[in-house]
């Protein structure tokens, strides 16, 4: 055994395929993609099948199957992943697996990249999926692996549920290179794999009485640990459990600590040993007060007499991440120490640094050619989720609505039913296009709609990392594949009208966008421009000063982060420009060149 | 000996790296190493912080506010932002290079970075503010600026990070074709802290 430092998401996928993982899937989302893309790394010999999936409906789905077999599965998504995969989710759990099954959903408290702070715990106690939920990157390596043992002794997905500290946060831990077997896969035919409703209600009370029974299971398991002495009593899980040990070293008061890491279903009798003696107890946990509600319902059930507080009381935030320091602050404020950390902000104005549009992002360009072909016209603009949810911001203003992975295509046609004067864009990413674009496009061609769909093609998942999608032509087998081409796609659905443009190619970019909301019904325009990720810039762009008459139009038009004023001139940042010379094509004095 | 290490700047700049390659040099030396990294929409131009910790008896792989005995920052509006992670007596070394948000020019105000610069200055007793465009220039190469600044905080010796150690980690985990662009980054790093 070795010591090796790793990410939390690298030790999730090096547990699983320690634990004979024999079929990996899921689709990228922050926190989550490099689970699935480090078991891809440690796969020289491919015994292991690993595919980014369309979305995550579909890697649930996938994932299911080959569970029926026998096979060790791990399907990966983020958290907002898990509503799209919500269908097969609710129906596999009253069907269950044969092969070990470990769906790891991130959560992202914060959040820092997603767009709810939802607990993917209460998932676990809606679809009755057994939870587990590591506080450190050592504790997710090995419980991936009890995950997979769980799921084949009880026959049930589990899920393993790592927040963004967790996924992100690196460890030097005990790396064993052993591996299990994989299972060579069998289907046996038989009617417990076809979901009816008497199967259903016959599982559905198996379910419960095995659900009670994990209770004591994990209450027995010595992963829900209790230490410390005292009255009163502080309850936590996950990374929290980590800020309270760091909080303690502060704390001169000694109190009673319990650590939940199966939260679903909840380790009661381990926790009546906990409550034993108490006045009061602390919940420190985050995103929803799953843990805090369970210990209510106990003390309800069990008729005892102790005070629990957290997020229903106001003692912990309610939104947002835990930290070191507030933690410290509830556990001294419960213990009655007034000794409060507090934390003052910065005597001095600092600018305001919000993500951006990377300099040379082709979106950029695509954006303002829209903007520029709709000057004075009424128009909006869905936008979707990925890097180009960035075009948001000033200057360009250019996404009025982003609502969740696919949605712009079809927010964009209830704004057209609502309000029909205006002329109505989606844009949405190639990734996206393929995870839940399609469905829109079919439902405005099929419902006569008016929209321009713009797909930005930039030949890549960007935002989470780049990872290839069915329009790439590779694998995460390393097999090179067909493309599966977005043009034919749109014709494929019935959209007639469907162009192709290079967004740096300005004017001929604006004059395809004025002819495409000339249209009726469905218009599509691809706009075809590599990440910046894909390739080295070939030159870079500088001003000549003596033209440049600072009036700043380039930044006020299309806001690149390599652009600066400098001495009451605009510069460019040359560690910044990526060449692609779009500030030289809005400047009014040519005062920008390559 | 126990260093909680925080490394700041805008996405892009490479943090991830530098605390990469401060970690593994403590498992190297058999200590007990955590991290933290920004990943995800951040990267994109926003402000980045890394958070790495050394040391027995280290549970949070956040460093809590004044808990970092050193912050490298690679950007001095950003040094300013994570001046709150510094104890007492922690030392900040600093890029003097500002990367600019487009939203300041965007409102019409001035960068002033003389301004941050002499509020560091009030505020830090141990700052080391070193001439992050000339580091660049004497490198040849603006992505290693990250590597550099690793290589100022190994000639302080205010942590456990020494410029060997700091070497063999990255010739042991960089790819072979970045190894002497970033040890000849690392070096000119230490030169520039000891000749001040």
């Amino acid at each position: 055994m070795a010591k090796k430092m790793v990410m939390g998401n690298e030790a999730i996928a090096l547990g699983a395929v320690r634990a004979g993982v024999g079929v990996v899937c899921g689709y990228p989302g922050t926190p989550s993609s490099e689970i699935l893309e480090t078991v891809a790394k440690h796969n020289h010999d491919k015994s292991i099948y690993v595919e980014w999936s369309v979305n995550e409906k579909v890697a649930m789905e996938v994932g299911a199957g080959a569970a029926y077999t026998g096979v060790r599965t791990m399907v990966t998504m983020k958290q907002v992943g898990l509503n799209v995969a919500g269908d097969p989710l609710m129906s596999l759990e009253y069907i269950g697996v044969k092969g070990g099954m470990v769906i790891v959903v991130a959560d992202d408290p914060g959040p820092i990249s997603s767009q709810t702070e939802q607990d993917t715990r209460h998932y676990g106690i809606f679809s009755k999926v057994p939870v587990l939920d590591p506080s450190s990157v050592q504790e997710a390596y090995e419980l991936v692996q009890y995950a997979f043992e769980l799921s084949e002794q009880y026959n049930t997905p589990v899920f393993l549920r790592p927040t963004t500290r967790i996924c992100h946060g690196r460890q030097a831990i005990d790396i064993d290179d052993e591996r299990k077997s994989i299972a060579k896969g069998e289907f046996e035919k038989g009617s417990r794999w076809v979901i009816f409703p008497k199967l259903s209600n016959a599982n559905h009370k198996k379910i419960e009485e095995r659900n009670a029974d994990l209770s004591n299971v994990f209450s027995d398991s010595g992963l829900n640990t209790i230490s410390g002495s005292g009255d009163i009593g502080v309850a936590c899980g996950g990374i929290s459990y980590a800020y309270v040990m760091e909080a303690k070293k502060n704390i001169d008061k000694d109190f009673k600590l319990f650590k939940v890491t199966t939260p679903h279903p909840f380790p009661k009798k381990a926790a009546l040993e906990f409550l034993k003696g108490l006045k009061k107890v602390l919940v420190v946990e985050e995103l929803d007060p799953v843990i805090e509600r369970e210990l209510q319902i106990l003390c309800g059930e069990n008729n005892i007499d102790c005070e629990i507080r957290g997020k229903l009381t106001g003692d912990i935030q309610n939104a947002g991440e835990n930290t070191v320091r507030s933690v410290e602050n509830g556990i001294k404020a419960v213990l009655g120490i007034d000794a409060f950390y507090e934390e003052t902000d910065e005597a001095v104005d600092l600018p305001m640094r919000p993500p951006t549009l990377c300099a040379g992002c082709p979106h950029r360009a695509s954006f303002y050619a829209v903007k520029a072909a709709m000057q004075g016209r009424k128009a909006v603009f869905c936008g979707d989720i990925g890097c180009y949810t960035l075009g948001n911001s000033a200057p360009l203003n250019m996404v009025d609505t982003c609502l969740c992975m696919g949605g712009g295509i079809t927010v964009a046609q209830g704004i057209k039913r609502g309000e029909p004067d205006t002329v109505n864009f989606a844009f949405i990413g190639d990734s996206t296009f393929f995870h839940s674009g399609i469905t829109g496009i079919v439902n405005a061609v099929y419902n006569q709609t008016d929209l321009v769909a713009v797909i930005l093609d930039n030949r890549t998942t960007a935002m989470t990392g780049n990872q290839p999608h069915p329009g790439i032509g590779v694998t995460m087998m390393g097999d090179k594949v067909p493309k599966i081409d977005i043009e034919a796609v749109l014709r494929g659905c019935g959209v007639q009208w469907v162009r192709k443009g290079d967004p740096l190619d300005l004017e001929n970019s604006i004059e395809l966008v004025r002819e495409a909301a000339e249209n009726k019904g469905v218009s599509a325009i691809i706009f075809e421009s590599p990440c910046i990720a894909l390739f080295k810039p070939k030159s870079k762009y500088f001003v000549n000063f003596d033209k440049c008459t600072g009036c700043k139009a380039c930044i006020k038009k299309i806001g690149c982060p390599a652009l600066y004023v400098s001495e009451g001139k605009v510069a460019i940042d040359d560690t910044l420009c990526y060449g692609c010379g779009l500030c030289a094509k809005v400047c009014p004095f040519n005062a920008i060149s390559d | 000996m126990n260093s909680s290490i925080l490394i700041c700047g805008v996405g892009g700049q490479g943090t991830v790296l530098a605390s990469k390659i401060i970690a593994q040099a403590a498992v190297n030396s058999g200590l007990p190493a955590l991290a933290s990294e920004t990943i995800g929409m951040a990267q994109r131009g926003g402000c980045v912080v890394s958070h790495v910790r050394v040391g027995e008896n280290v549970h949070s792989p956040l460093i809590p506010i004044g808990g970092a005995d050193a912050v490298i920052a690679f950007e001095p509006g950003e040094a300013a932002r994570c001046r709150k992670y510094l104890k007492d007596d922690g030392i900040m070394i600093v890029s003097s290079r500002a990367v600019q948000p487009v939203t300041v020019a965007l409102s019409g105000k001035t960068y002033d970075t003389e301004n941050i610069i002499n509020y560091l200055k009030s505020s830090v007793k141990n700052l080391h503010i070193i001439d992050g465009q000339g580091l660049i220039d004497k490198i040849g190469l603006d992505k290693a600026l990250n590597i550099g600044l690793v290589g100022v905080l190994c000639a302080s010796g205010k942590t456990f990070l020494t410029l060997k150690n700091a070497e063999e980690t990255i010739r042991k985990i960089l790819p072979e074709k970045i190894v002497e662009i970033n040890i000849k980054a690392l070096r000119i790093g230490a030169d520039e802290m000891e000749e001040k």
